[in-house]
């Protein structure tokens, strides 16, 4: 079902005229990875002053009020030019390793915000000042420094065809997580 | 386009013990890739929060040069890690990036950036605060500098 969706997704005429265009990838692409400076830049230094690594005396209202609104707008940027590339080559990525990883670590960023905002952010006024904050927007923070780490790491592996289902014999373990359709050979 | 006569100079680079080690394995290359991604978000991030401030748009209840002294480290750190990663990139690769134009556009706005961020920029917002008109220049030519690095640093591979 989800594999004939994609297929008919990667034979529509934009998806190809993407995938063979000589310019526009490489823009989309390169302003995807320009936008992390944004992205995943501001949202660093917001996990470093809830760890307390970083910035001491800067209140984390200061970061939440005024500098996560930049961080969504490199998060709004990531996602179109993301949702694109993923529509250049549909199936592809589907079946790709490090894009599957990805989205995993994706869901988990995801849980951590949200689970911050509904559970740590709420009591701000009682440890805005505070130079450490309360253990749970430590681990917030934390969890948000490895969660997007590895999600840079795993995007940027996606362009490599180690683990590519096209490419076989692969462990059964790449094949299984990939959900790679190999069709038997006869002997 | 540098002079033809220093492509030995990048023969012997791209035959060093590093160079060659980076090439002959699948693996390194990428990671290393990676590596320099992670540490372009920590020195973005770092950039990014002090100019944002200087144009007035981002975190305006602290000043912009107490914001950059605590940045610093974070910002020298992550540039060192840019650099290490980047040579070793290089390294690998350097006959290529000798015929490389987006490399060359990369070699030499990248001194002009550090400069202008740790000569010019650094110094001035930490010693007094600067007038709004100076405080937007300083903010919009190191967001326009670094971006003129990071696209050609990305373009590399695509030219």
């Amino acid at each position: 079902m989800i594999r004939s969706v994609l297929e008919w997704l990667g034979n529509t005429p934009w998806s190809i005229a993407l995938l063979e265009s000589y310019y526009a990838w490489p823009l989309i692409e390169s302003t995807h990875v320009l936008s992390l400076a944004l992205f995943v830049g501001t949202a660093l230094m917001m996990d470093l002053r809830l760890v307390g690594l970083a910035f001491p005396g800067v209140p984390a209202s200061s970061f939440i009020d005024r500098l996560l609104p930049w961080t969504r707008i490199g998060f709004a940027v990531m996602v179109v030019t993301g949702l694109l590339l993923f529509y250049s080559s549909p199936l592809r990525y589907y079946h790709n390793l490090f894009f599957r990883i990805k989205c995993v670590l994706l869901a988990f960023a995801g849980l951590n915000i949200w689970l911050f905002h509904a559970r740590i952010h709420t009591s701000i006024d009682a440890w805005d000042d505070v130079w450490s904050p309360p253990r749970a927007a430590r681990i917030a923070g934390i969890v948000s420094i490895v969660m997007w780490t590895g999600v840079v790491f795993s995007g940027r592996m996606i362009a490599y065809n180690w683990f590519d289902c096209d490419i076989q014999p692969q462990p059964e373990w790449v094949n299984w997580v990939a959900q790679c359709q190999i069709q038997e050979v006869a002997p | 386009m540098p002079p033809e006569s220093w492509i030995g100079f990048f023969e012997w680079c791209e035959a060093t013990v590093l160079g060659t080690a980076v090439r002959n394995s699948i693996y390194a290359f990428p990671i290393i890739e990676a590596v320099h991604l992670v540490a372009l978000c920590v020195m973005g991030g770092a950039l990014i929060m002090v100019d944002l401030r200087l144009l007035g748009v981002g975190m305006k209840d602290q000043e912009a040069g107490h914001l950059a002294t605590l940045v610093r480290p974070w910002l020298a750190g992550a540039l060192v890690v840019m650099l290490s990663s980047g040579v070793l990139l290089f390294l690998s690769e350097a006959i290529k990036c000798f015929y490389n134009t987006s490399f060359w556009v990369k070699m030499t706005t990248l001194p002009i950036a550090l400069a202008f961020t740790f000569l010019v920029r650094d110094p001035r917002i930490t010693n007094g605060a600067p007038s709004p008109r100076q405080s937007r220049m300083l903010g919009s030519a190191s967001l326009v500098l670094w971006f003129v690095v990071a696209a050609a640093g990305r373009w590399i591979g695509y030219s």
